[in-house]
């Protein structure tokens, strides 16, 4: 195992390029699932707000 | 459009019917990203003898080619989408040649980063400028570029239009790239996996180079899937189906 974790020697190179891959990867498969909530998240506030304007809306048309 | 368009085609060009689709495609290919790239790295890592003049040192080349390929492959994909999207304004084509563009640069960077920590000790240096290494640089700034302009503009389909129009010109970067081995005298070795005639490198070493290749090609499409599904629920925030899916994940 050590030797295997020794890579002949070039274990400074090797496993930095390895672990320059597996964590790009991982922070480019990450972005679009964070963007996707960010998205819905807000759409809801949107929607919310807007249904609030709405209500006030008719509230406002009753009591006259 | 033309009748000899499959209706099913037709249909997938539409963003409710992609979101889903792209959605059930997700999983299954980031599954069988993971299980390849296990196997190219067992194959890659453990298996694989050293090499006689380079030891292990060589051994980054199972991320190295494998991210190089992936960085044109892509760009070939995002420039047929750009050309696709400039003549038919198709929305769908649009958001896949945007969203190829942040994938094709991480696999750049990669190929770039762990370039350099190989030929450190191959070459003796971390960077020169010669052609292969200049005109894989370009390509990540064509990439970058491509990124930049698309979020330059107010509007989201103008960028689109613009950022396709750099994605199209910068295609002649491509095969510069590929063939700078050829052309000019350069630190970089040439091509040792051919497609025409015999490649000069042993089994033991290519399987899990092709293998590594297919997992990448799957957790391309496994990213592009979860890019194209966020950016069509940002450009059809308006619409019907968007606003149920939001509704539908409170609910959750």
């Amino acid at each position: 195992m050590t030797q295997f974790l020794a890579m002949g020697g070039y274990a400074v190179y090797v496993w930095p390029a390895y672990a320059i891959f597996l964590v790009v990867l991982l922070a480019d498969a990450l972005a679009p699932v964070l963007r996707r909530r960010r998205v819905l998240r807000e759409l809801r506030g949107r929607l919310a707000r807007q249904a609030a304007r709405q209500q006030r809306h008719a509230d406002t048309a009753t009591d006259a | 459009m033309s009748s000899w368009i499959p209706l099913w085609l037709h249909k997938l060009g539409s963003p409710p019917t992609f979101y889903r689709f792209a959605g059930k495609l997700r999983p299954w290919m980031l599954a069988l990203a993971i299980v390849l790239g296990l196997v190219a790295l067992y194959g890659g890592l453990v298996l694989a003898p050293p090499d006689y003049q380079q030891g292990d040192d060589y051994r980054i080349i199972f991320v190295h080619v494998p991210s190089a390929w992936m960085g044109l492959f892509i760009y070939g994909v995002m420039a047929v989408s750009a050309f696709i999207a400039l003549v038919w304004r198709i929305k769908l084509a649009e958001v896949v040649a945007m969203e190829s563009a942040p994938i094709g640069a991480a696999f750049t960077l990669i190929t770039l980063i762990t370039g350099s920590l190989w030929g450190v000790r191959m070459w003796g240096t971390w960077w020169t400028w010669d052609a292969r290494l200049t005109s894989e640089l370009v390509l990540l700034f064509l990439y970058l570029g491509v990124i930049g302009l698309y979020h330059a503009f107010e509007d989201r389909r103008q960028g689109a239009r613009a950022a396709a129009f750099l994605a199209l010109i910068g295609i002649i970067n491509v095969p510069i790239v590929h063939f700078s081995v050829n052309w000019w005298n350069t630190l970089h070795q040439g091509a040792t996996i051919r497609l025409f005639g015999p490649s000069t490198m042993s089994g033991s070493m290519i399987w899990p180079l092709l293998t590594m290749m297919v997992a990448t090609k799957c957790y391309y499409v496994f990213s592009l899937c979860s890019r194209v599904r966020a950016d069509l629920l940002a450009l059809e925030s308006g619409k019907d189906w968007v606003r149920q899916i939001a509704a539908g994940e409170t609910a959750r």
